[in-house]
C-alpha cells in the first residue's frame, strides 16, 4: 500500500520566506513567467512588517510603515502570479535528485513540493538571552515586538535591552506609551546610528545602564516586575523595578533546516557567492539569513532580485 | 465567521458549554493582521456544535484583556466550561491550533 506523503504541484522557483528579499524574488520570478511560490511559516513581510517607521527606504521621503511597504510588495508579487503558501519547510531532501536537471523536493509540515530552483530567504529571529525569567515571562512582561505590545505598557516603566539600532528605534516608538525607559547595554557605548542616538537624547525620561549585563528577569509568578543587572566593571548588582522588558540583543538566522546540505558560517548565516549561489547548484539564498553583513531592506531587495534572476537562468537550463 | 467578543456578550459566549478559542488582537499588530484569515478559516472548519472561535480587539475591549493579563499579542486563549485552560502566545500555524482544540474537546 502506498502511504507516501502527497507530492504537490511542481514549480519552477520556490522561495522559502516572505520578507522583503523573498517578496522581491517573487516579483521578479513571476513577472519573468516562472511558476513561482513563496512558502511562509510565520507572517508575510517578515521582520520588516513589524517595523513602525522606515525612513531610509528610497522613494518614501516622509518614511513609510513596514506594514504598508511589505503589503504592497505582497500585492505586487501576487499580481504577477506568485502563489503564497503558509507552511513550514522542514528540509530540502538530500537525494541524487539534487543533481542539475532534476527537481528538488521540499519537505513541509503538510507534504512535499517539487521545484527546479530554491531561493532561501528565511531571515532571522530575535536572539534569546537565555537568562532566568526570560522564557517564564514571555508574553507576560517580556516582549520582542514593540509595535505589537507597546500599548499594554501605557504610563508604565519598562526596560529595553540592547542599544543597537533596533533597541533605540523601538525605544523611540515605545516612548509614545511608556512613562520611562531604562536602557541596558552590554557594551560600554550604544552601537546605534548617530541619527537615532541624537533623537533619543532629546527625551528626559530615559536612563542608560551601559557596560551592564542583564542577569535575570524577575517576577511575581504571574508577570515580570523587575530586572537584575550587573555592571561589567564595578561588578555592582542592581535591581530595577519595571513592568515590561523589550529585548533587542541581535538576531539568529532561521537556517537550522539546511543542516548537512547548505554551507553556513559558524553563526548559521548562509554562505553565498556574488550571484547568490549557495554550495548546492540550484539553491540560492538572499536577505538577512546570508553572510552579507548589511541587514537592510534596501540590500535585501537587491539580493532578492539577483537571486531571482539567477534562479531564472538556472531554471531555463534545467529540463 | 469568528465571533466578535465584547464585554456585553463575554459571559454568554464563554459559558455556552462549547470549547472557545479567543484570538486577542489589534489593528496595529502585523502578526495579528496576518493571522486574521487563518482564524476565519479555523472558524469555518471546526465543528460549530462543539467549538466557538472568537476574536477580541484589545483596544476596544481593554477590560477583557486586563482580566486575563494579556500583555502580548497575538495571544490565543482556550476556554473550557468557562475557564481558561491554555494559552498560545505569538503566531501559530492553523494545524497547531486545531491540535490544541482537539486536545480539549
Amino acid at each position: 500500500m502506498m502511504n507516501e506523503q502527497k507530492t504537490h504541484e511542481k514549480y519552477d522557483v520556490i522561495i522559502i520566506g516572505g520578507g522583503p528579499a523573498g517578496l522581491t524574488a517573487g516579483i521578479y520570478s513571476s513577472r519573468a513567467g516562472f511558476k513561482t511560490c513563496i512558502i511562509e511559516s510565520g507572517v508575510i513581510g517578515g521582520e520588516a512588517a513589524s517595523t513602525d517607521l522606515i525612513e531610509n527606504y528610497p522613494g518614501f521621503p516622509d518614511g513609510t510603515s513596514g506594514l504598508k511597504l511589505t503589503e504592497n510588495m505582497e500585492k505586487q508579487a501576487k499580481k504577477f502570479g506568485t502563489e503564497i503558501i503558509y507552511d513550514k519547510v522542514i528540509k530540502i531532501e538530500k537525494t541524487n535528485q539534487l543533481q542539475k536537471g532534476k527537481y528538488k523536493i521540499l519537505v513541509t509540515n503538510s507534504g512535499k513540493i517539487q521545484t527546479k530552483a530554491v531561493i532561501v530567504a528565511v531571515g532571522t529571529k530575535p536572539k534569546l538571552l537565555n537568562i532566568p525569567g526570560e522564557k517564564k515571562y514571555k508574553g507576560r512582561g517580556v516582549s520582542y515586538c514593540a509595535t505589537c505590545d507597546g500599548f499594554f505598557y501605557k504610563d508604565k516603566k519598562i526596560a529595553v535591552i540592547g542599544c543597537g539600532n533596533s533597541g533605540i528605534q523601538e525605544g523611540l516608538f515605545l516612548l509614545r506609551f511608556v512613562k520611562k525607559i531604562e536602557f541596558v547595554e552590554f557594551l560600554p557605548k550604544p552601537t546605534a546610528e548617530k541619527v537615532l542616538l541624537d533623537k533619543i537624547k532629546e527625551y528626559e525620561n530615559v536612563n542608560f545602564h551601559l557596560n551592564s549585563a542583564l542577569q535575570s528577569i524577575n517576577g511575581d509568578g504571574k508577570s515580570a516586575t523587575g530586572i537584575t543587572i550587573n555592571d561589567n566593571t564595578t561588578l555592582k548588582v542592581e535591581e530595577i523595578e519595571i513592568s515590561g522588558v523589550f529585548i533587542y540583543v541581535g538576531l539568529n538566522p532561521n537556517t537550522e533546516f539546511l543542516e548537512g546540505l547548505v554551507q553556513r558560517d559558524k553563526n548559521g548565516y548562509i554562505i553565498i557567492d556574488k550571484n547568490q549561489n549557495t554550495n548546492v547548484s540550484g539553491i540560492f539564498a538572499a536577505g538577512d539569513a546570508t553572510i552579507d553583513t548589511v541587514k537592510q531592506i534596501a540590500t535585501a531587495i537587491g539580493s532578492g532580485a539577483r537571486a531571482a534572476i539567477n534562479a531564472g537562468h538556472y531554471t531555463e537550463n534545467t529540463n | 465567521m469568528a465571533k466578535k467578543l465584547t464585554l456585553e456578550n463575554f459571559d454568554e459566549v464563554i459559558n455556552s458549554g462549547k470549547l472557545v478559542l479567543v484570538d486577542f488582537w489589534a489593528e496595529w499588530c502585523m502578526p495579528c493582521i496576518v493571522m486574521g484569515p487563518l482564524i476565519e478559516e479555523l472558524a469555518n472548519e471546526v465543528d460549530k456544535e462543539k467549538v466557538t472561535i472568537a476574536k477580541c480587539d484589545v483596544q476596544t475591549e481593554q477590560a477583557i484583556a486586563q482580566k486575563f493579563s494579556i500583555m502580548s499579542i497575538p495571544t490565543m486563549l482556550i476556554f473550557k466550561d468557562g475557564k481558561p485552560m491554555d494559552q498560545i502566545i505569538g503566531v501559530s500555524q492553523k494545524q497547531a491550533l486545531l491540535d490544541k482544540i482537539d486536545r480539549y474537546i
